[in-house]
């Protein structure tokens, strides 16, 4: 008896490991592939039958995008690059700024139509890209502001905003309410009492909520497809469109380009997956 | 006392509502009005000519549009499910790992930083006929045929629910776990006392535990669920023969590539009654799950 017992409990712990092992290989190996890819030549991606080992690792597709003769496959990736960072910085500092100013009236107050104003607030970023795509199109090609840094850092400040507020919301909760009433009543203005208190309290959640609005930015492609045009304005998940033509597809530079596209949002994501769980989840069932 | 035109939260909130107003509320009564306009992009006069419903009949007359929103639906469904079983499924076995957790965590964490087009453009390359991983490993192992992955329709649809499900599954994994760290151990122990099977331990006390976990991860989840757009516009574009088209292929097709914004915009209409459907469900089920924890104020 005690000896099935203890097999069994053997047999499932193997279960258990091997079913790890599996899932994080599906979870990593497309990844992985796309930059091992990025780092083999065309004659070993399109090779039939399929090199399974590479035999020749280098730097040619990141060495031709870079490039600045097309016909090797070149690609304007810093403009793209700049744009990228430029729309995706500047719109999460102002959805952090706008999105600090609701998340804590929405943890600090209660008023009429809260909740309303909340759904209200979630659903404006349920619209999908491609459906607000159309008529802010034709509001920008009126104004002239199609194929602008601007224009895009417009739209993404009111896609992340829904999401920061949350997100800001839950953190703003965990900070006790007495706090700020205590440094009034040592003489802090609210003013004060909110930045020197409240603020740092909260302040490695809020950068995670930024950085979550960050990603979108730099992820985002239904809207950016259609409202940018060339180098002014065109960001990085667009631009991996260069690599196709009607025919052929350059694998081995989309795959570079995917590579480059990729870094600052895993390092990004490596700062701060401990908070944004934590806002999430706070966030969500203390409401 | 000072008088007040606006109360400190509505001050406070202004700026978001302004900006959310001009960018998204605006421009979709916009979209509503031209809906019911033949608008067409080549011919700018035609926004001021009122031809009430005819863009959603002739919608509803379609069969490609009814294909595409039929396919939207079942692909949506079956996506979510299978996303919220496999991140359930993920979060045990990483929950139950003894060594290495962080490691696990952040690995499984890795597809949410990767942009869906990206994702679209992986697995298009992956599931690609000739040169992809899929076929060439098959090959490898003797098959002789080559399958056209995103070429026949049901294996097309196939690729894209794969490359969805890869590229969403983590946010639900990361919540639910979660949602199991920080479930109270009494309870637990209780029920191992009372002699109740792992089963059951798990079926009537850690699952209703984490429900409100669930929620959450659908709510944040149908709040992108658009982004499967990406996925598709770079796999298959809607093709072969627009068997794949799910209903935002379709709006952007009718929209940039016919120029015909107007019955585009009817299409966008349906299309977003279609995301606030999903996310207001969820929503509800949320709000009910957090007064059941009793969390709310």
């Amino acid at each position: 008896m005690m000896v099935s017992h203890g097999t069994r409990k053997i047999y499932l712990k193997w279960c258990r490991w091997i079913g790890t092992f599996l899932a994080m290989s599906a979870i990593c190996i497309p990844g992985l592939w796309i930059v091992l890819s990025s780092f083999r030549p065309n004659v070993e991606i399109l090779a039939k039958p399929a090199v399974w080992i590479p035999q020749d690792l280098n730097f040619d597709h990141y060495a031709a995008i870079f490039s600045s003769d097309p016909g090797q496959g070149a690609v304007p990736v810093w403009s793209y690059f700049q744009n990228s960072l430029i729309i995706a910085t500047t719109s999460t500092l102002i959805a952090l700024l706008i999105g600090m100013a609701g998340g804590y009236a929405f943890a600090r107050y209660s008023f009429k139509g809260k909740d309303t104003m909340f759904l209200g607030f979630m659903l404006s970023r349920t619209v999908p890209g491609i459906a607000l795509s159309l008529p802010l199109f034709m509001v920008y090609a009126r104004l002239g502001i199609i194929d602008t840094d601007f224009g895009m850092i417009l739209i993404y400040v009111a896609l992340n905003l829904p999401f920061t507020i949350w997100l800001i919301d839950g953190f703003f909760r965990q900070v006790p309410q007495e706090l700020n009433q205590a440094a009034q009543i040592d003489g802090c203005t609210p003013w004060q009492a909110f930045w020197l208190v409240e603020f740092p309290l909260a302040k490695s959640g809020i950068a995670s909520a930024g950085i979550f609005a960050f990603l979108t930015s730099w992820n985002e492609f239904a809207l950016a497809s259609q409202l940018t045009r060339s180098t002014a304005s065109k960001t990085l998940p667009v631009g991996l469109l260069d690599f196709t033509s009607e025919f052929t597809i350059n694998w081995g530079g989309m795959c570079a380009l995917a590579v480059i596209m990729i870094v600052p949002a895993l390092l990004l994501t490596f700062i701060v997956q401990k908070h944004l769980v934590a806002g999430l989840t706070f966030g969500g069932v203390k409401g | 006392m000072k008088r007040k035109f606006l109360s400190p939260p509505v001050l406070l909130l202004l700026p978001a509502m302004i900006i959310i107003a001009a960018v998204v509320l605006v421009p979709l009564l916009l979209s509503l009005y031209t809906s019911f306009t033949p608008f067409k992009l080549t011919r700018p006069d035609t926004l001021y000519r009122w031809i009430g419903v005819r863009n959603y009949m002739r919608l509803f007359e379609d069969y490609y549009f009814w294909a595409a929103f039929l396919r939207t639906f079942v692909v949506l469904t079956i996506a979510l499910n299978v996303e919220m079983l496999l991140g359930l499924g993920l979060a045990v076995l990483v929950n139950k790992a003894v060594s290495g957790q962080r490691a696990l965590r952040t690995i499984m964490m890795f597809p949410m930083m990767f942009s869906p087009i990206l994702v679209g453009f992986q697995f298009k390359f992956m599931f690609n006929d000739t040169v992809g991983l899929v076929n060439n490993a098959l090959q490898s192992m003797g098959m002789e045929r080559v399958i056209p992955w995103l070429v026949d329709e049901h294996l097309a649809l196939f690729s894209i629910l794969t490359a969805e499900i890869w590229s969403s599954t983590s946010v639900f994994a990361i919540l639910i776990l979660a949602g199991l760290m920080a479930i109270p151990r009494d309870p637990l122990e209780a029920a191992r006392v009372d002699g109740c099977t792992p089963w059951q331990t798990f079926r009537h006390i850690t699952l209703p535990y984490l429900m409100p976990f669930m929620f959450i991860a659908m709510t944040i989840r149908s709040l992108d669920i658009a982004r499967a757009y990406d996925i598709v516009q770079i796999m298959t574009a809607g093709g072969p023969a627009r068997r794949t088209e799910l209903l935002w292929t379709m709006i952007s097709r009718s929209g940039y590539v016919d120029a015909n914004m107007g019955l585009a915009n009817a299409m966008a209409y349906i299309s977003i009654l279609l995301s606030i459907f999903f996310t207001f469900y969820f929503f509800r089920k949320l709000m009910a799950a957090r007064r059941y924890m009793g969390g709310a104020q």
